[in-house]
């Protein structure tokens, strides 16, 4: 779809183009809206993979929220997912009035999406359906191979030499980089990779790669980031 | 409960079968009933090892298709008490090694045995995965060299994802590394990986350090396991691995070089 916005009598060429688009979108089911609870359980999940809300769009979704006399102070909510790296941009679900208080602070009502009962599985303490990253608690071994599909993938433990790891987003590594990883597997230029030491067989970032032995002995064992800057790849220490 | 242990590497010929044999000899000299079982369908040599050869009448294969029972398949050993060999067919294919007829054994087994000890074949094919599917505890063997490593450390991965305990989501398979063949003289002149190297490569616990020894071969040759073997610095190894598995606190040995002897100082040579 693509919508052209209508030329004006002039020639000049239109300041904007509106496309459709589609979007995955992580979206945070509210069950009960206790300020310090939220709080702390963000915080939780942030200490377990920091920076795993990184300016994440989110749309709440009001269907399994416990009715309160008082209302909801969308304001506030929006403030307190703000200070915990979310950018709330829309809510889900909620009755009528729920809907038009949110509307007012400025959080539109997406149309209802193709997964339901997702409320039940996020009760019972499942992941998310629209997870974006995939955190992994062991250490990878040769022979395996992991992919995060529309995210970030998160190691806890080291990834041994003839291991892989790839995901569309960025790659983290809370451990040693020994063997392959590939960010921005399908085409995210922007997409990196950290790790806590870098030892690895191969490093790639929407299909740039470097070999081992075009990392240099500077760089080798360090703990570094890896991103592009001009279609080039570039490997910067990081330091604590 | 019977605790149901793989000895596994990936790779060929690092010290399975030998491992399998004193580690399970070991285990019964300390009064446990233990079973070992062969599963290298095709290549039999634990039955070897162990000196029973000439007993084999029914084997692990017979027992899976119903073809005999348990008891007439177990071969007692004659020098250790509690210590009974299950051995592997030498002709029939490894098709015939299911998960359905492994796990009927290993539950019969469960019933009467303290220890199982699964002697994996090498590789990652069926009889590996068979082998390690319903272990508690697995040893990894692994000699200090870089493909063996490797190897092991892609057996860790395979018990990690593709055990049944991964794959119900238990407690995962308890991990211990046993470093065999290991010349600390090779390793001190770079020849061969350290114990450190290997340790910080694969990251799990070490059982024990085999030294490269000749008596190995000999005793096997001999059909007798070498923790029998009085004198042997292999088979005090396997003896201190035995005791550390079972929770006793020792040291590495066998771990430096050994100083040279006066003589050999002032003489020179190896
Ligand atoms: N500590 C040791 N010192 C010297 N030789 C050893 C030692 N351990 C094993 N060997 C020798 O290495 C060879 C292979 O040993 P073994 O059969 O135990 O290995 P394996 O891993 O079971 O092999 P396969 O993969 O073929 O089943 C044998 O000849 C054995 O005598
Ligand atoms: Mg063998």
């Amino acid at each position: 779809m693509l919508l052209r916005s209508p030329s004006l009598a002039s020639e000049e060429p239109p300041p904007f183009d509106l496309k459709g688009s589609l979007f995955t979108l992580t979206v945070l089911h509210l069950f009960k809206l206790d300020r310090v609870a939220i709080e702390r359980h963000l915080t939780e999940k942030i200490k377990q993979a920091p920076g795993f809300f990184n300016n994440t769009p989110v749309v709440i979704d009001l269907e399994g929220l416990e009715e309160s006399r008082d209302g909801v102070d969308f304001a506030a909510l929006y403030e307190l997912l703000k200070g915990c790296g979310m950018v709330p941009v829309g809510i889900r679900n909620g009755n009528p009035k729920l809907q038009a208080v949110a509307r007012l602070a400025g959080l539109p009502l997406l149309p209802e999406s193709r997964s339901v009962g997702s409320v039940k599985k996020a009760e019972q303490g499942a992941e998310p359906v629209a997870a974006r990253g995939r955190i992994v608690n062991h250490p990878v071994r040769s022979g395996q191979q992991i992919y995060a599909p529309n995210g970030d993938l998160i190691i806890l433990g080291t990834v041994s030499a003839g291991a892989e790891i790839m995901a569309d987003g960025h790659v983290h590594v809370y451990g040693l980089l020994r063997g392959r990883a590939q960010a921005g597997v399908r085409g995210d230029l922007e997409a990196r990779i950290f790790c806590q030491g870098l030892e690895a067989e191969l490093i790639s970032i929407a299909g740039r790669y470097r070999v081992s032995e075009q990392i240099g002995s500077d760089d080798w064992g360090k703990a570094a980031q890896i991103r592009l800057a001009d279609d080039r790849l570039i490997i910067d220490h990081l330091t604590r | 409960m019977a605790t149901v242990i793989v000895v596994t590497s990936g790779k060929g010929g690092v010290g399975k079968t030998t491992t399998s044999a004193s580690f399970a000899t070991g285990l019964a000299q300390r009064g446990y009933r233990t079973a070992v079982i062969d599963f290298d369908v095709g290549l039999r040599n634990l039955d070897l090892i162990m000196g029973c050869e000439r007993r084999v009448v029914y084997d692990f294969i017979n027992v899976i298709n119903n073809e005999a029972n348990l008891n007439q398949a177990l071969i007692r050993d004659k020098r250790v008490e509690n210590l009974y060999i299950l051995p592997a067919s030498q002709t029939r294919d490894k098709e015939a090694l299911t998960k359905e007829g492994v796990e009927k054994i290993l539950h019969e087994l469960k019933q009467s045995f303290d220890y199982i000890v699964c002697d994996s074949p090498a590789g990652i094919e069926r009889g590996a995965l068979m082998s390690l599917y319903f272990a508690d505890e697995a040893l990894v063997v692994t000699n200090p060299e870089v493909s063996s490593v490797r190897d092991s450390d892609r057996i860790l991965g395979i018990l990690a994802s593709r055990s049944r305990r991964a794959e119900q989501g238990d407690e995962p398979v308890k991990e211990h590394l046993v470093l065999a063949r290991y010349a600390p003289e090779r390793a001190d002149r770079g020849d061969m990986l350290g114990v450190d190297d290997v340790l910080e490569i694969l990251g799990i616990s070490l059982l024990g350090v085999i030294p490269e020894s000749p008596t190995v071969l000999q005793s096997s040759n001999a059909g007798v396991p070498v923790i029998l073997e009085e004198g042997s610095d292999a088979g005090a190894a396997y003896s201190d691995l035995v005791d550390r598995f079972l929770g006793k606190d020792l040291p590495h040995r066998f771990l430096v070089t050994q100083k040279k002897g006066f003589l050999k100082r002032l003489f020179g040579g190896n």
